[in-house]
């Protein structure tokens, strides 16, 4: 299956900005069940400084915003192949060896919360484990749309009982952790099969069972990663998967808009 | 006139001082101890002059403090010299090998030499350096091995400094007040030069440069500014080395590379010599709220555009509780028994030694795993009956964090007092420049000595003074 996708993001700034700088993750990866067949990024009131794949072989993008600006756009647009794998992304590769995904990260500090909905989980086979695990922080987590702010970590989605799928993912992969799996963060573009345009990009985990490798979880769509799930970034926590991190000079205030498009050709 | 227990590198031997000693020896039983004192005196005034001054924690009252400076130089054999420089060669290579494995492959995890857990838990590990591969794959561009020694041929490395070694200054100025106030010393005994220090730091940072720079790379001193209790070093090695001293807000990321601010515009940088921590390098990539470093300056790195020394991470590698694997990393790496013994560590983590540590507290040096200058440790049989106590109680509650030692007895070199000469404790940094051109050591060191009697704490930050060093050729 073919996905054409298109991602454009948009911030508006009440005052000129003289100098930021802007790390983009927001090419999608090429590996066994996806490759990328074109990837374009245009970029206006920015210029692009450099590029590197970074610790997670993510493809990371230094842009910096142009004197005086005061809009700046992201856009960018390409095909995938994507091949269904039943969740499975397979044998771990890259620099990080795989005991750095069984750390706690600051986003992903187990506390009360979390090993609460751990203990719940009974014992079984590594797989139906992590299904239940993804299927009780569904329950427990509620999915709403702006429930939470962006810098919440696991336990404060826990205690709120609400989220997005940030939220969820960063449960997870707490839980998982103290259940002894190695997890970690993914984000990317998800095909919704009853229309083209999406909410935003979209975020869920992955966790590592000897014998099969990663396999990915979508909590809060209550099921495994297939061909319509485009991975982009992946990371210990979203601070490494993001699709933007920026810093900047002076305090203009922004407002930001995201349009995503996913459609099969 | 040595105290016995301790090893005096001057009068260890009776009737007579050690070879090394001999010439300077019979020189000083000659001169007159009034212009001895005078000299002296005029050392200090020298040292407040330049302005070699050291910022003490918590004491405003004293914001600025000299180190004190003893005219009685440390005085090594070309022999010992030699032994000792191929111990810290063997070392610093083994650091550096380390550091490439840790950051790529774990061989020496997978091999069970070092634990996971020493790695995965440590603090001082910095996961983006994981695939990263320095400019001429040299992490630690200047090394710091600070070295102490119990006998005639018995040295140890009390800790390795991989990250961002500092004194060096010390020792270029103890050089050259000695020889501007003694230089008929110079002209009778055949000392080994240091003051070429800064020329060969340049070269060292100029060679490690990344590949494909047209013409002569530029190299430039990153300081976190005039408050660092170190800024005087940082400007008096920028000045020495002819480069910039610059900080962070001079420099920003300019058609992929790092730039300085020039009155024309914007130059290219090629090597960082950074004496700016990690975590505050770069607000965008590490702590957000950091002013001292440059937004974006590790994706430069990591696009290959800049050099920076030492490399991110290497904080792995001296780390204090990878110190006691010291002689496993040597071994591992180079195939050979460490040439420099490690002083014996228990680990504190480890229940049977924390037991033991608890039971021998008033005679061992206890330390925090990731503490430096002197800082929260504990030396037992200097402590009174109550910090050992209240330190019990720190040590229950993080055992982990904390790693025993046993009291050395450090040797002893003379210092000038008003009585005349005194053993006082001393130990030896010396400073180590790698580059993909190879290893450079300089001979010698900064000598630091604690400056009261039976103190074995020379942490200037503790009260401690210098020497100048000396390496003869026999």
């Amino acid at each position: 299956m073919i996905l054409s996708i298109s991602h454009a993001t948009r911030y508006k700034f009440d005052a000129p900005v003289s100098y930021g700088l802007q790390q983009l993750r927001q090419t999608p990866k090429s590996y066994r069940a996806q490759s990328v067949l074109t990837w374009t990024t245009r970029l206006t009131g920015a210029k692009k400084q450099l590029e590197f794949d970074d610790y997670h072989r993510n493809r990371v993008e230094l842009i910096s915003l142009n004197d005086g600006v005061e809009e700046l756009v992201i856009e960018s647009e390409g095909r995938v192949e994507m091949a269904d794998t039943h969740g499975i992304v397979g044998p771990h590769a890259g620099p990080a060896p795989l005991w750095l995904f069984a750390r706690a990260t600051p986003l992903t500090q187990s506390g009360r919360g979390t090993r609460s909905i751990v203990s719940q989980i009974s014992n079984g086979e590594p797989l139906d484990r992590l299904h239940a695990l993804s299927a009780l922080i569904k329950d427990q987590i509620a999915y709403e749309v702006g429930a939470s702010e962006s810098h919440w970590t696991a336990e404060e989605a826990v205690a709120a009982a609400k989220g997005v799928c940030q939220d969820h993912t960063h449960v997870f992969i707490t839980c998982a952790r103290i259940m002894g799996f190695p997890a970690r963060y993914s984000s990317g573009f998800l095909l919704l099969d009853d229309r083209e345009e999406q909410e935003a990009t979209h975020a869920w985990a992955e966790a590592y069972v000897d014998g099969l490798g990663w396999v990915g979880f979508d909590v809060s769509n209550g099921i495994s990663p297939d061909e319509r799930y485009v991975r982009v970034a992946t990371g210990l926590d979203y601070s490494d998967a993001a699709p933007i991190r920026g810093v900047r000079m002076g305090n203009a205030e922004e407002s930001l808009s995201v349009a995503v498009k996913v459609a099969q050709q | 006139m040595s105290e016995g227990r301790f090893f005096d590198e001057m009068w260890a031997q009776e009737d007579a001082a050690r070879p090394p000693y001999n010439s300077f020896y019979s020189w000083i039983t000659h001169e007159d101890p009034a212009r001895l004192r005078a000299k002296q005196r005029e050392a200090e005034e020298v040292f407040r002059l330049t302005g070699i001054t050291f910022n003490v924690y918590g004491r405003k009252e004293a914001e600025e403090r000299l180190i004190p400076f003893d005219i009685v130089p440390r005085i090594i054999s070309g022999r010992e010299w030699q032994k000792l420089s191929r111990g810290i060669e063997q070392r610093v290579i083994a650091i550096n090998a380390f550091l490439h494995d840790i950051y790529h492959r774990q061989e020496i995890l997978k091999a069970g030499r070092v634990p996971v857990e020493m790695i995965a838990g440590n603090e001082a590990l910095l996961p983006q350096m994981m695939g990263v591969m320095p400019p001429g794959g040299v992490y630690t561009h200047i090394v710091g091995i600070d070295l102490v020694r119990t006998g005639e041929d018995e040295f140890f490395v009390l800790e390795d400094n991989a990250r961002t070694p500092s004194g060096v200054s010390y020792m270029l100025e103890n050089r050259e007040t000695m020889l501007s106030m003694f230089p008929e010393l110079f002209a009778q005994e055949k000392v080994r030069n240091v003051s070429n220090y800064p020329l060969l730091l340049q070269k060292s940072l100029a060679e490690s440069a990344p590949s494909g720079i047209p013409g002569d790379p530029t190299v430039a001193l990153l300081t976190p500014g005039i408050y660092n209790s170190a800024y005087f070093e940082h400007s008096f090695l920028a000045n020495n080395m002819g480069v910039e001293l610059v900080e962070g807000h001079d420099l920003r990321v300019v058609d992929g590379r790092l730039c300085m601010r020039t009155t024309q515009g914007y130059d290219p940088i090629d090597v960082l010599y950074r004496r700016v921590d990690d975590e505050f390098l770069d607000p965008l990539n590490f702590k957000p709220e950091s002013t001292l470093g440059v937004p974006g300056l590790f994706d430069v790195y990591r696009s290959g555009a800049v050099t920076l020394a030492n490399a991110p991470g290497t904080g792995i590698a001296d780390d204090k509780a990878i110190y006691s694997y010291m002689p496993d990393i040597v071994e591992f790496y180079t195939g050979e028994k460490a040439i420099l013994q490690n002083v014996p560590t228990w680990r504190c983590s480890d229940p049977d030694s924390l037991k033991y540590v608890l039971d021998n507290l008033a005679e061992l040096v206890v330390k925090e795993v990731h503490g430096s200058g002197g800082y929260g440790m504990l030396v037992g049989p200097a402590a009174s009956k109550k910090d050992v106590e209240a330190f019990r109680k720190k040590l229950k509650a993080r055992p982990a964090n904390y790693i025993a030692q046993p009291t050395l007895a450090l040797s002893t070199v003379p210092i000038f007092t008003k009585s005349g000469l005194a053993p006082r404790h001393v130990d030896l940094r010396p400073f180590v420049l790698m580059s993909p051109e190879g290893i450079r050591i300089t001979p010698g060191g900064l000598t630091r000595v604690a400056m009261k009697k039976g103190s074995l704490v020379v942490n200037s930050s503790q009260g401690g003074g210098t020497k100048d060093t000396w390496v003869l050729d026999d």
